[in-house]
């Protein structure tokens, strides 16, 4: 009986590792997948091609392969996005934490919650039909789809996890360092400028990395509203078209297997995967500093 | 001698009130200018936040109220957009949904179980932990192509609603391992040594003492996961699912379409009537996620009643 229900226990605890381990295939799974169909892409394009072309158009007769064109949509949009909402949710941030009463708090941080759940189609519905006819009326030499309205709805996407990041950043920061500043005479601004926030710097960083990560990777919004015309620019009125958008439009359409078309989407996948990783993990490993900091 | 006879208010309450009065009794002297303008500046910012989400969801309400009939619910996507109704899109979406939950939920809870019950300091659980931090970080379309090669091409699933699920399933996963072991975390320690020193093994502690007691904490930070899978267009937009589909899935290998990927749809036509279509399947969407969060929340709220 006892010998039984060791091994039992031997079970449960396997099938437990088992569970523990899928994450790790799936990471490995994404790695060669992604790898695999790479490796393909650049038996045919050298990455000098990738890295010198300024033109990419893998789907046309005329095959260019610069992947410039959609780094910088990619940037562009992510950019108008950061702007946006890093400012806008650090204020959000220290208001709550500092100036807001207990109970405006608690209702603020649902309200966050739920903004952040929205899906992104919606998102991108409102930057298409809302943002774009309400900017065209000031900008009216702006096409239907353009980076700016994306931009926009994409801070209006980020904004809640920026603020609820930097907020647990500012709530990290010891209460001595205020009342240290509060006994050297500082006001309560000069004791959020000059105190807490240096103090925070480091969460808040983490926090700025990782939403930075997030519009990089954000498709639904860009595929919707930002176009789909490779072009290289930096004018945020014209359409661009980025990598998580070029992944989309490739998928719509009917790309047979195996072609070099097919590849692309891996290969840019592929840059999308690590430009997204690095941020991650450069954000977690500032965090992890932060939050070693103050134990 | 008023908070005797008011049981229900709590010390916290009380520190609340006495600091609102020191606030709103403390001299306008105390408070410059500048930092009036900053409060002002932040309130701003948040109400325009606020009034940005009511027009977000009131205008999309406002736009598919004329479509949300019982026909649109009840018919197939058609060529004319006064025709086509999303009767594939939500049985769609409540597959993915169904099936989600069977594959992510046990599998998740698992893994947060072997990590905060079983795992030793040591390198795997280290290295697991890292996996868990970085997929939480992948894009969703990325997902959307590992579930291509995989489950469409490598286990010959096709565009089934399996392979949808199955690619769902590992986009919320490292969501449900983080909710649960939060959750778990929350169970005093207590718990378990008293179980262990009454006798029980290791898996009886956890199953009958531990995971009850983080059960409604687990079932909160799982319902928002999945309320998240089925919000998902981009991995099943690039898993080759959009398609023109006019049936009910009957069957794990059936293609399928679901709510955010008609929408998406109807999105990228020019027709304004279409727009107004995927403005009322959105319109459904949110309902449906709506409920969700409303059960996540009343879930919630009664544990935290419960623990005090």
């Amino acid at each position: 009986m006892a010998k039984r229900r060791k091994l039992f226990e031997r079970v449960v605890e396997g099938l437990l590792v088992l569970c523990g381990s899928i994450s790790i295939f799936t990471t490995l799974g994404i790695i060669a997948v992604l790898g695999v169909e790479s490796v393909l892409f650049f038996r045919q394009v050298s990455l000098y091609q990738l890295l010198l072309d300024s033109q990419w158009t893998p789907l046309f007769l005329e095959k260019h392969f610069g992947i410039w064109p959609l780094l910088a949509g990619t940037v562009l949009t992510s950019a108008i996005a950061l702007a946006l909402s890093v400012p806008a949710g650090l204020i959000i941030a220290i208001y709550v934490s500092e100036f807001a009463h207990e109970r405006s708090r608690a209702m603020l941080k649902p309200v966050l919650e739920l903004l952040a759940g929205i899906p992104t189609i919606v998102y991108g519905y409102f930057a298409l039909l809302v943002i774009t006819p309400a900017l065209q009326k000031i900008f009216p030499e702006m096409g239907s789809f353009n980076a700016l309205s994306a931009g926009i709805a994409m801070g209006i996407m980020i904004l809640p996890m920026m603020a609820s990041l930097s907020e647990d950043a500012i709530y990290t920061v010891p209460r001595s360092l205020r009342e240290g500043a509060y006994a050297l005479g500082a006001s309560k601004l000069q004791m959020i400028f000059g105190a807490v926030l240096p103090g925070a710097v480091g969460g808040i960083t983490a926090a700025i990395i990782l939403s930075a990560a997030r519009a990089v990777g954000e498709t639904m919004i860009v595929a919707i509203a930002a176009g789909q015309q490779p072009l290289l620019h930096f004018n945020p009125l014209q359409p661009v078209e980025t990598m998580t958008a070029y992944i989309v439009q490739v998928s719509m359409g009917d790309t047979p297997h195996g072609t070099l078309e097919y590849h692309t989407l891996f290969a840019v996948a592929m840059m999308l995967f690590l430009l997204t990783m690095g941020l991650n993990l450069i954000s977690l490993r500032i965090r992890e500093r932060f939050q070693r900091m103050y134990r | 001698m008023r908070a005797s006879s008011l049981p229900e208010v709590t010390a916290t309450q009380v520190a609340d009130q006495s600091i609102v009065k020191a606030r709103s009794s403390r001299p306008a002297l105390a408070q410059p200018w500048s930092e009036l303008v900053f409060v002002l500046l932040a309130r701003t910012i948040i109400v325009s936040a606020l009034c940005i989400l009511v027009v977000l969801v009131g205008s999309i309400i406002v736009d598919g109220a004329a479509r949300l009939t019982w026909s649109f619910l009840t018919s197939f996507p058609s060529r004319k957009a006064e025709n086509a109704g999303i009767l594939a899109a939500w049985t769609g979406s409540l597959w993915l949904l169904v099936l989600t939950v069977v594959f992510a939920l046990p599998v998740g809870v698992g893994a947060a179980v072997y990590l905060e019950e079983y795992a030793e300091k040591g390198r795997f659980a280290r290295l697991v932990e890292l996996c868990i931090a970085n997929l939480a970080g992948v894009p969703s379309v990325i997902y959307g192509l590992l579930g291509l090669q995989v489950f469409v091409r490598a286990l010959y699933f096709e565009r089934s609603v399996l392979s949808g699920a199955l690619t769902l399933s590992l986009l919320v996963l490292p969501i449900i391992i983080m909710a649960s072991r939060e959750a778990l975390r929350t169970v005093p320690k207590g718990y378990r040594e008293g179980a262990l020193a009454l006798g029980a093994t290791r898996w009886q502690t956890t199953y009958s003492q531990v995971l009850p007691a983080a059960l409604p904490g687990i079932a909160t930070g799982c319902i928002l996961a999945f309320s998240r899978a089925i919000g998902e267009t981009a991995p099943l937009v690039t898993l080759g699912a959009l398609t023109y589909v006019a049936r009910v899935p009957d069957s794990l290998f059936a293609a399928f379409t679901a709510l955010p990927i008609q929408a998406f749809n109807w999105l990228s036509r020019p027709q304004p009537e279409f727009h107004m279509n995927a403005a009322a399947a959105i319109t459904v969407l949110l309902v449906l996620m709506l409920a969700l969060n409303v059960v996540a929340i009343v879930l919630r709220t009664r544990f935290q009643k419960r623990q005090r």
